[in-house]
């Protein structure tokens, strides 16, 4: 049996989306910037996604700013608005538990004159608030923070702390790396005050290197790609044009029976966590501590998709290979850093012993995984525990 | 104009009768590292080997190719005259000289060879009539015949050969010349220089990987399969055997005590490779140990992982330090991929405090507590060796 629990990493493609690649690919493989029928044709593919992903976050398609991924729509809306708007301030704020994509563009910047913020989080992975307040000044330009936890599932109150960091300073501008959150969480920018929002396409069953990033008109920013004006000159570059098409399906596929699909999740989430609760030395990293039974209520307050489970006296990639020789498929940390053995950031935020963040597997779901892959898991993993727990390095 | 190139080598000369399987070897071997860049025409004459590049070869990824070759002492890449006429001869190393020293302010002086006894001119007058002719159409140019910056060889056979630029080949010896050895590659900065400097002794080479599912991972298992691969760049083709090691190694930390495991390990390592190596038809074992570099590597525990096999063990770089390892692992292009992080067996379970200088009697009795069962692990490990063919 193959259970794939490595969704947040990156997921399968849907059928449906790799249809619509195919056919964009082998038909509509113009240049949407060519002035013939061909170019007409694959940019009405743009126009569409645009539209839909808009949809989705009910904003206009113009603000819709296509990208490779994630990781350049999160370079884009950082560096684009210290570019841009830099003389208005020079203190960005962020968390502690961002992915490198925002972290790494806000080191870069810091050597460039810019100070920052890196908010501490509770031990659940959640913003201290009233830090966050307190560290607003008046020249705070920029607050990002990401929508979900890509290591723990850990879920920010975007709405009320948008709302309160613009009650105290009204032009912070409020950038939101969703792309674990997109797809998992009705995300509405306008209502929720939020300015440029990050999403991606292969976390929701599209492909690899499409991205976007949604950008207020409110805001103006600059580019940091130059070239041939693409995409009002905030993006230039051919636009990946199949990539592109299946992202927007895919988008509508995630919102489709969206109800449904994070209900079931979440149920197979809080199932996977209380029946590995009966394992020995275990530890459920984003949750509040427990001994017994885990409620709905306490799952919900967490993303739906994703586990993180520290197991005493195992190291984390030993239990990796181990699930990986019977088709389980899992991560370590989290797949972006789990190249660099470096101990997680996230799991130290949030106080993980740092004997136990070595020993942290993160599972993460999609609104395809099955019960039957969780318990040929859970089996498996309790079978591998007291096997594995017997040899260790001493 | 350079479209040739003249080989030549060092110690295969020194073989008597047994040379023409050196230069055939040399030959081989030259045909294979160029067969991926182009239709080369590789044969031997009168003690030489000479290469006739095809019309679009690319010269310095020939050079590379070449300097890869064990056995080469110097590349010169030569023009090639279709005529020996004195007159064709004369105009054309003129012609050689003014395309590859377009600055003529050098000194130069002239060697020539003539392979035919019964050809008009002596060698010497062929030397001084050559200079006179270059001094006369080149004014600037100047002989030094102590210390010329350009030596240039003028060899008259069936074809004349012009010459001055000498590119030094790697020495050595032509891989399977020497026999055949089974090489213990771990996937460290060691074990590949020494499989590099063994084959460099014409030896052809085997490999042997010690796998650890799940303790260690598929891409540490790829490592070691990209360094087979580095390898065989300068050593051919490598069959590479990736060993499963995982229930030895796990029946050694049950029941031996923990600061010996290490020892142990390898003493059943260097079994299954000495196995291997007798099916290989291999002649010797070769690791990348070094004297005291690790608690595995002193005297006292090179003696212990010795005494299991009767094969010769060839350790090249045992009084090597570990940068001058190093500068050949840069050199040879593997240190990048050797200092990847991924764990290798012989990490995994290391004691805080290993044996520095393990006393054989205990090792041996430590041993015994395996009983029969490790002969089984052992056989079954040998069995089910996945075999890799590199190169």
């Amino acid at each position: 049996m193959i259970a794939y629990l490595d969704n947040s990493a990156t997921t399968k493609i849907s059928d449906g989306a790799r249809d619509v690649m195919v056919k964009v690919m082998n038909e509509d493989y113009g240049n949407p910037s060519s002035l013939h029928i061909m170019g007409v044709n694959a940019e009405r593919h743009m126009k569409e996604a645009a539209r839909v992903i808009a949809d989705c976050m009910k904003v206009n398609p113009k603000e819709i700013v296509f990208t490779s991924g994630g990781t350049e729509a999160n370079n884009m809306a950082i560096i684009g608005t210290a570019l841009t708007y830099h003389r208005l301030g020079k203190h960005l704020i962020t968390t502690r538990i961002e992915h490198p994509s925002v972290y790494q563009p806000m080191l870069f910047l810091e050597e460039q004159g810019f100070k920052i913020d890196f908010m501490p989080v509770d031990g659940e992975g959640r913003i201290i608030k009233e830090k966050l307040y307190e560290a607003i000044r008046d020249d705070t330009l920029l607050l990002s923070i990401m929508y979900v936890n890509n290591e723990i599932g850990s879920v920010q109150d975007i709405e009320e702390i948008a709302a309160k960091i613009k009650s105290i300073k009204n032009d912070i501008i409020l950038h939101v790396d969703a792309v674990q959150a997109f797809g998992k969480y009705k995300i509405y920018p306008k209502k929720m005050g939020i300015d440029l929002l990050s999403v991606s396409g292969h976390k929701i069953h599209g492909p690899k290197g499409a991205g976007a990033l949604y950008v207020s008109d409110k805001i103006r920013l600059k580019p940091i790609i130059f070239g041939g004006g693409q995409q009002g000159g905030l993006r230039s570059g051919t636009e990946n044009v199949p990539a592109i098409a299946g992202f927007g399906y895919a988008a509508v596929e995630a919102y489709t029976d969206f109800e449904q699909k994070t209900g079931k999740m979440y149920e197979l989430k809080q199932y996977f966590i209380n029946e590995a609760m009966k394992l020995d030395g275990i530890r459920v990293n984003g949750l509040p501590a427990s001994s017994g039974e885990y409620t709905e209520e306490q799952i919900k307050k967490t993303a739906p998709h994703i586990i993180s489970i520290s197991f005493s006296g195992v190291r984390s990639e030993v239990l990796l290979h181990a699930l990986e020789e019977r088709g389980i498929y899992v991560s370590t940390g989290s797949a972006c850093s789990s190249r660099h053995p470096r101990p997680s950031v996230t799991l130290e935020s949030i106080g993980v012993p740092s004997d136990l963040i070595e020993s942290t597997i993160r599972f993460s779901m999609s609104d395809r995984t099955t019960r039957e892959e969780l318990d040929y898991t859970l089996e498996q993993v309790r079978e591998l525990l007291p096997k594995l727990r017997r040899f260790v390095r001493r | 104009m350079l479209k040739a190139f003249l080989i030549k080598y060092a110690e295969i000369g020194l073989k008597g009768k047994n040379r023409y399987l050196f230069e055939n070897a040399l030959c081989d071997r030259i045909s294979e590292v160029l067969m991926p860049l182009g239709s080369y025409k590789v044969y031997k004459e009168q003690g030489r080997v000479f290469i006739e590049c095809p019309g679009d070869y690319d010269y310095d990824e020939t050079v590379e190719a070449l300097q890869r070759v064990f056995g080469i002492s110097s590349i010169c890449p030569v023009a090639v005259i279709d005529s020996t006429d004195w007159d064709t001869i004369l105009a054309s190393v003129a012609d050689y000289v003014d395309a590859m020293y377009p600055d003529k302010n050098i000194t130069f002086k002239v060697f020539a060879k003539r392979s035919d006894k019964s050809y008009p001119i002596t060698t010497p007058d062929m030397c001084s009539m050559i200079g006179a002719h270059l001094l006369d159409k080149f004014p600037q140019l100047k002989v030094d015949v102590h210390d010329p910056r350009v030596r240039l060889t003028v060899e008259v056979r069936k074809k004349t050969y012009i010459y001055s630029i000498v590119i030094p080949g790697p020495g050595g010896m032509p891989v399977g010349t020497n026999g055949r050895a089974m090489l213990l590659l771990s996937g460290g900065i060691d074990s590949p220089v020494a499989g590099y400097m063994i084959s460099k002794r014409g030896v052809s080479m085997a490999a042997v990987y010690f796998h650890a599912p799940p303790y260690t991972s598929e891409r540490a298992k790829q490592k070691v399969v990209d360094l087979a691969k580095m390898i065989s760049r300068y050593a051919g083709k490598i069959r590479l055997y990736v060993v499963n090691f995982t229930d030895i190694q796990l029946e050694i930390y049950e029941k031996c005590p923990h600061e010996e495991l290490t020892i142990i390990m390898r003493r059943y390592m260097m079994r299954i490779a000495e196995r291997l190596a007798l099916k290989e038809n291999c002649l010797g074992l070769v690791t990348g140990e070094s004297i005291g570099q690790v608690a595995s590597q002193t005297m006292h525990s090179l003696a212990s992982t010795n005494e299991v096999c009767t094969m010769p063990v060839y350790r090249p770089l045992i009084a090597f330090d570990k940068q001058d390892i190093v500068e050949i692992a840069q050199r040879i292009d593997t240190f990048e991929t050797s200092i990847q992080p991924f764990e290798d067996c012989c990490t995994i379970f290391v004691a805080k405090h290993p044996v520095t200088k393990p006393n054989l009697k205990v090792i041996r009795n430590s041993e015994k507590r395996l009983g029969d069962g490790i002969d089984e692990l052992v056989d079954t490990a040998v069995n089910t060796a996945e075999i890799i063919e590199i190169g």
